[in-house]
């Protein structure tokens, strides 16, 4: 039976989804909805837009305005949306290798101007649809289709390069830590301004049978392990956190939100 | 009464010619020959309520557009050959999603970086087959200031109509020339607006199309939460791999434009009554063969001219007319010969062709026309 936010916010007679048993995506999906259900936002005035990928295919599940664009473009189809009509909340959903790979530019580029966008990157560390190549997150000596020998590819830190590149609100989650997962996504699209919260998902059919990490369950249990919170981090010896990755809250310093400060140039040639 | 003539750039009369027509968002970058409409939009935009961005690169500023259309504003972007090439996943995304957009492409010389400042009209088949897999496209090549400025209007009403991205094939020579020209009055233009759903949200059927083969287009924030995509889609919205319902889809989306021809096909034809020859020519060269039939016609020698003013579709029925009387037609461009292909293929061995073709990045003189008449008479 679906659960009420299920009933709530998707497109009940498209389910089910075309994610494959075990995937991470679908509990990020949901983390989506309850974050807006918890924020009480009208929701016909919500666009949820997204590039090509397994993560992609979220939005046509989500009972909203949305929007499935072309690969790695869904920020620059996003930013057109927001200009046209600021009033909107946009989100946008994309993957590891739909954001840092082919929509890197476009993503530094959203970062920088803080437009008042919501990203959302689910992270499997692999290219799924296509079948299990590697993506810019895969880790280092990790395997893929395209990888039979191990990457020698380093890692993109998609929450330090968002930091670089100018959001004023960036968060890491898992799909094991729902709970962190809704909190960010919620204070995300509260931040008036560029929200970038990486999901890291789980792939147990791709990523995880390449590279022997075991079932789903096992794979969420090395979330619950491995992650550390920025918080619980900072008094923690370096020797502890020693094969761990960090999780929760990074950067929240909000700054002028780029429609708003067009608006204002329409607003003052109007007086002139 | 004091004249409202001016001194107007071809790239500023276009940009003219939109706000005109209702733009309120231009996405672009920066690129040789075409920059002044980025730079005109990002000046008068803000000035009626509208927003311009200069996006990071060129495939993001074709996205942005589209975007901004599907949220109900009417959006253009402008670029030169270069950026056309980049434009062109996304130009495909806006014909199978049927998103009004206008692109203009201010043609410049070569392959790749080729001569930046430079006229050409080289892209005249990338404007129709640019983009991967079947798809309708109509592209409009103006010829003078004040005919940019129409022709950006009519391709805003024609993108709007017929939901169908628009190309205005502009080229160096018409983008960068400045004319004397006088601009109507906004009241003596015609607008055309999408035509929007009448049905409530639970009836809505974004892509079930009308008798004329156009869907009603509703935007995102009215409250009808619909679905866009780019994979093949039912009459819902959502992604289907049915091979019926594909084959639909992409007949309909083709087929919207070719049953609608008649009212969108537009050219202009000079002296072709009496002519034994006609020459054959868009944008920056059309000039050129309006000055060659003059003098040729001073000597004597029935000259005429017939000029695309949309390309694509390209004004076929009367050129079949012709092609029943006349001699020969000349067909200049600034190509190795791409309209040319077209022209053949409508008017078969009907009549002698030939071809005047330059890509050194300098215009066709009207000597050069001459020259090629005289010699084949």
């Amino acid at each position: 039976m679906p659960s009420e936010i299920v009933n709530k916010y998707f497109r009940t007679n498209k389910l089910p989804q075309i994610w494959c048993p075990g995937c991470g995506h679908g509990i990020i999906t949901r983390a989506i909805t309850v974050a807006i259900d918890k924020l009480g936002l009208d929701r016909d005035k919500i666009c949820i837009v997204s590039g090509i990928g397994c993560s992609s295919r979220a939005p046509g599940y989500m009972d909203f305005d949305t929007l499935h664009t072309t690969h790695g473009r869904a920020l620059a189809f996003a930013t057109g949306i927001k200009m046209a009509n600021p009033e909107l909340k946009v989100i946008v959903i994309t993957g590891d290798g739909d954001a840092t790979a082919i929509g890197g530019n476009h993503l530094i580029h959203a970062c920088r101007r803080n437009i008042d966008i919501t990203t959302i990157i689910y992270n499997n560390n692999i290219y799924g649809m296509t079948g299990g190549q590697y993506s810019p997150t895969t880790p280092k000596f990790d395997k893929g289709t395209t990888v039979p020998y191990g990457n020698v590819d380093k890692a993109f830190d998609i929450p330090a390069l968002a930091i670089a590149a100018g959001a004023t609100y960036v968060g890491r989650s898992t799909a094991y830590h729902t709970q962190l997962l809704i909190s960010l996504i919620e204070n995300g699209i509260k931040n008036e301004g560029f929200s970038l919260i990486e999901a890291i998902s789980v792939c147990p059919t791709y990523y995880g049978r390449k590279n022997k990490k075991g079932s789903a369950v096992e794979m969420l249990e090395w979330q619950k392990e491995h992650a550390v919170n920025i918080a619980a981090a900072s008094k923690m010896t370096p020797e502890s956190l020693d094969g761990k990755f960090l999780i929760g809250e990074f950067k929240n310093s909000p700054e002028p939100e780029y429609t708003r400060e067009y608006q204002k140039i329409i607003d003052r040639l109007k007086k002139e | 009464m004091k004249s409202k003539a001016r001194l107007m750039q071809g790239n500023e009369a276009c940009v003219e010619g939109a706000i005109a027509a209702g733009m309120r968002f231009f996405a672009g970058y920066p690129i040789t020959p075409s920059t002044e409409i980025a730079e005109f939009s990002a000046e008068k935009l803000p000035l009626v309520g509208g927003r311009f961005i200069q996006m990071e690169d060129e495939i993001a500023s074709m996205a942005a557009i589209i975007g901004a259309s599907l949220a109900g504003v009417k959006s253009m972007t402008a670029t030169s050959g270069p950026g056309f090439s980049l434009k062109q996943e996304n130009i495909g995304y806006a014909a199978l999603a049927e998103v009004p957009c206008v692109i203009v492409d201010v043609q410049r010389s070569g392959p790749s970086t080729g001569l930046p400042t430079s006229p050409a009209q080289g892209d005249i088949m990338q404007a129709r087959w640019g983009t991967h897999g079947d798809h309708p496209i109509i592209a409009l090549t103006p010829s003078s200031v004040r005919e940019t400025f129409d022709l950006t209007i009519k391709a805003f009403n024609l993108s709007e109509k017929y939901r169908v991205p628009v190309i205005l094939l502009m080229d160096e020579i018409i983008g960068h020339m400045r004319e004397r020209v006088e601009l109507p009055d906004i009241s003596e233009i015609e607008i055309i607006n999408r035509k929007k759903p009448a049905v409530s949200r639970e009836e809505y059927l974004p892509y079930k199309a009308d008798d004329d083969l156009i869907p009603p287009m509703a935007c995102y924030g009215e409250g009808y939460r619909f679905h866009v995509t780019g994979l093949a889609h039912d009459e819902t919205g959502f992604p289907t791999n049915n091979p019926a319902v594909a084959d639909k889809l992409y007949r309909r989306i083709v087929d919207k434009i070719e049953f609608h021809k008649d009212e969108i096909v537009e050219w202009e034809e000079q002296n072709t009554d009496d002519a034994d020859i006609i020459i054959i020519s868009v944008g920056g060269v059309a000039r050129a063969a309006d000055t060659a039939m003059k003098q040729l016609r001073e000597k004597g020698i029935k000259v005429g001219t017939y000029r695309p003013i949309t390309v694509w579709p390209f004004p076929d029925k009367r050129l079949v007319e012709l092609a029943d009387r006349v001699k020969a037609f000349v067909v200049a461009e600034m190509n190795l010969g791409q309209m040319v292909l077209e022209v053949e293929r409508i008017i078969k061995d009907k009549a002698k062709l030939i071809k005047v073709n330059k890509v050194n990045g300098e215009a066709i003189y009207p000597e050069e026309i001459m020259e090629k008449i005289e010699e084949v008479l």
